[in-house]
């Protein structure tokens, strides 16, 4: 198998991710954008276990599925904080933190 | 009669189930937390509210307590390894190195852990109620807000949340592994994250801090995560050892190889704090409650920094070559911009945000020093050990600095502003002159034990050839010295604005902080001896 596709990709849905991050402004956006990212990774890992023949790669890839739902109960109760708050998601307007 | 015709094939694939060996005692540390942590989550569900708080107190403390001890019976019961190769073992099937550095960042992180509970804890400054917010889900200025804090409601699920985390930071410079690695990553950060967004007081800040680090820190466990799969795509291995295997036998740069070492190092380096990848600390060490900013500095930065070493040092160590201009690069940068900017703070949270930040650049320096003692039994320390003693003296001192913090108040809360802080002397000379102390201490003036730590690193650091690295880190130091020392004028040569600060009189819980933090601070730098020998004994990573 030529995993170059897969990993080009991975490497591309990563870009798009992290591009995503700098760019969004909606912290729903952005987290989504993260998620993006983690998902291209695990796309890299499925793909590495198949070239590396073992299961490593794979059973990784569930744990950063786990590790993403994690993530996604505590981060949208952040955001969600947030949002209530201020009644808006974005981050440009949570400023009162800088200098 | 599928039935029949499916087994066969599928004993075949899956092969003889052969069980895990889990070695329970050399884990107990890290299991009692974990088990600390989930009796805090039952305590939660069954316990009446009223009896809470004193229960998952003392669920935190007996919990911290145990684990410690059982971190020294572990401690003593490490095996040699022979031939100077460190002591301790690989344990639950290659996924958890016990070894000596892991034992001495366990007790490190356990005994500042410690002092965090009581941080945590602390009832008096806030007139009865610990610092976190009385119920989270009201919204600030409310009538909900209101409600919960004249019933004197409190969040005491702050003390699993926070187990939870030391349970991660516990396995985070342990793991041999890069999947282990990163799932001890997130569940280091998650509850930090939530705790971050819990002060009773000034809460929009409180929730954009945890609003910001959540963000950021997603982002860089996603560059971790992609790290681990190019790594793992090289190596074709996630264990440790494995990937020094592959390294070693490579000649040549592999693209995949860099890649992931550079991304995995992002991911890292985003924890400890270091420039360019520090943007999220100085906003969120000020919005955060303070006991969860004194914790997080602390334990946060040994984990981070124990599991870095781990995974440059084992890992990659044999691609010394390809990362230590990276690493001198980067302490370069954490060291200018933290002394640099934090003249220009006027938050004395912040001030402390940016001179954490600067320690990371000093400790960076010494992690790119000795690698190994030319001839062992001499005094000369690895970078290791240096690296080691240091984050005991940083811990020590940031926890009892931001202790300092949380007594010094207005009527809105803690006065965090530098302004507040000018007069301190005359208001309470004692405060004033333990806080001045844990700033000569940051300042690395000789007997505190900043300078030890500073001396350690800066001569390990020396011994491996980094000498300009060290020039620079001295220079910075006394540009460092000078925003220190402006607080200490501050507190002492200037006049009280307005009505001045007050001293509010803590509970015994934050006066032991305070109390430990001043004593370690002192020992440590008038006789380093014993602790130093501790972390010289902790010989090396096993593999």
């Amino acid at each position: 198998m030529d995993p170059t596709p897969f990993i080009g990709l991975s490497a591309i849905l990563f870009t798009i991710g992290c591009i995503g991050v700098l760019v969004r402004r909606n912290a729903i956006v952005i987290f989504m954008c993260v998620e993006l990212m983690l998902n291209a990774s695990n796309l890299a890992l499925v793909t590495f276990a198949r070239v590396h023949g073992n299961l490593d790669g794979q059973v990784a890839a569930f744990f950063v599925m786990v590790v993403a739902a994690a993530e996604v109960v505590v981060g949208l109760a952040i955001i969600m904080t947030i949002f209530r708050t201020r009644r808006s998601a974005s981050v440009d307007d949570a400023s009162l933190l800088k200098y | 009669m599928t039935t029949l015709a499916v087994s066969p094939l599928l004993s075949e694939s899956v092969g003889d189930f052969t069980k895990p060996s889990i070695e329970y005692f050399d884990l107990s540390p890290l299991l009692i937390i974990i088990g600390v942590a989930l009796a805090g989550v039952i305590v939660e569900a069954f316990v009446p509210r009223r009896l809470r708080y004193v229960v998952q107190t003392l669920v935190a403390v007996v919990g911290t307590i145990a684990a410690l001890v059982m971190t020294v019976f572990v401690a003593l019961g490490l095996e040699p390894r022979g031939d100077n190769a460190g002591f301790g073992a690989i344990a639950a099937e290659g996924a958890i190195a016990v070894d000596g550095p892991t034992v001495f960042l366990w007790g490190t992180i356990l005994v500042l852990t410690l002092i965090s509970v009581f941080l945590f804890a602390e009832r008096h400054l806030e007139g009865g109620v610990t610092a976190f917010a009385g119920q989270a889900a009201a919204l600030p200025g409310t009538e909900a807000e209101r409600e919960a804090s004249t019933k004197g409601l409190e969040h005491t699920e702050v003390f699993p949340l926070m187990m939870f985390a030391v349970a991660g930071m516990l396995l985070f410079p342990a793991s041999n592994d890069l999947i282990t690695m990163f799932v001890a990553l997130e569940i280091l950060s998650l509850p930090l994250y939530l705790l971050c967004g819990l002060a009773r007081r000034r809460r929009l800040l409180s929730q954009e801090a945890a609003l910001k680090y959540f963000m950021l820190g997603a982002f860089s466990s996603g560059f971790f995560l992609y790290g681990i799969a190019l790594v793992y795509g090289y190596a074709g291995s996630m264990n440790l050892g494995d990937i020094a295997e592959a390294v070693s036998g490579t000649i040549g740069a592999d693209p995949l190889l860099l890649g992931g070492i550079g991304l995995l190092a992002v991911g890292l380096l985003f924890k400890v704090g270091a420039a360019p990848f520090h943007a999220w600390t100085p906003d969120v060490y000020q919005g955060a409650p303070t006991a969860v900013t004194a914790f997080m500095a602390a334990c946060t930065k040994v984990a981070a920094f124990g599991a870095l070493l781990r995974l440059f040092y084992v890992g990659f160590g044999a691609a010394r070559w390809d990362w230590t201009p990276m690493i001198w690069v980067v302490a370069i940068l954490t060291m200018a911009t933290g002394c640099v900017l934090a003249l220009t703070q006027s938050d004395i949270k912040r001030m402390l945000a940016y001179s954490s930040i600067a320690h990371a650049g000093f400790i960076l320096t010494g992690f790119v020093g000795l690698n190994a003692v030319a001839t062992p039994g001499t005094a000369e320390l690895t970078s290791l050990q240096a690296v080691l003693f240091y984050l005991v003296t940083y811990g020590f001192m940031t926890i009892g600095a931001f202790a300092v913090v949380t007594v010094v108040r207005d009527s809105s809360g803690e006065a965090t502003h530098l302004s507040r802080w000018s007069g301190l002397g005359k208001e309470s000379p004692f405060v004033a002159g333990v806080f001045a102390f844990f700033l000569l201490g940051m300042a690395g003036i000789p007997l505190t034990s900043g300078f030890t730590g500073k001396w350690a690193v800066f001569t390990s650091a020396w011994q491996g050839g980094a000498w300009p690295l060290v020039v620079v880190a001295a220079l910075l130091s006394a540009v460092a010295a000078f925003f220190y020392i402006r607080v200490i004028v501050l507190m002492y040569f200037s006049d009280p604005v307005g009505e001045g600060p007050t001293v509010v009189m803590p509970s015994v819980l934050t006066t032991i902080v305070i109390a430990v933090g001043f004593a370690a601070t002192v020992a440590l730098g008038v006789v380093p001896g014993p602790v130093l020998d501790l972390a010289a004994h902790a010989g090396q990573f096993v593999r």
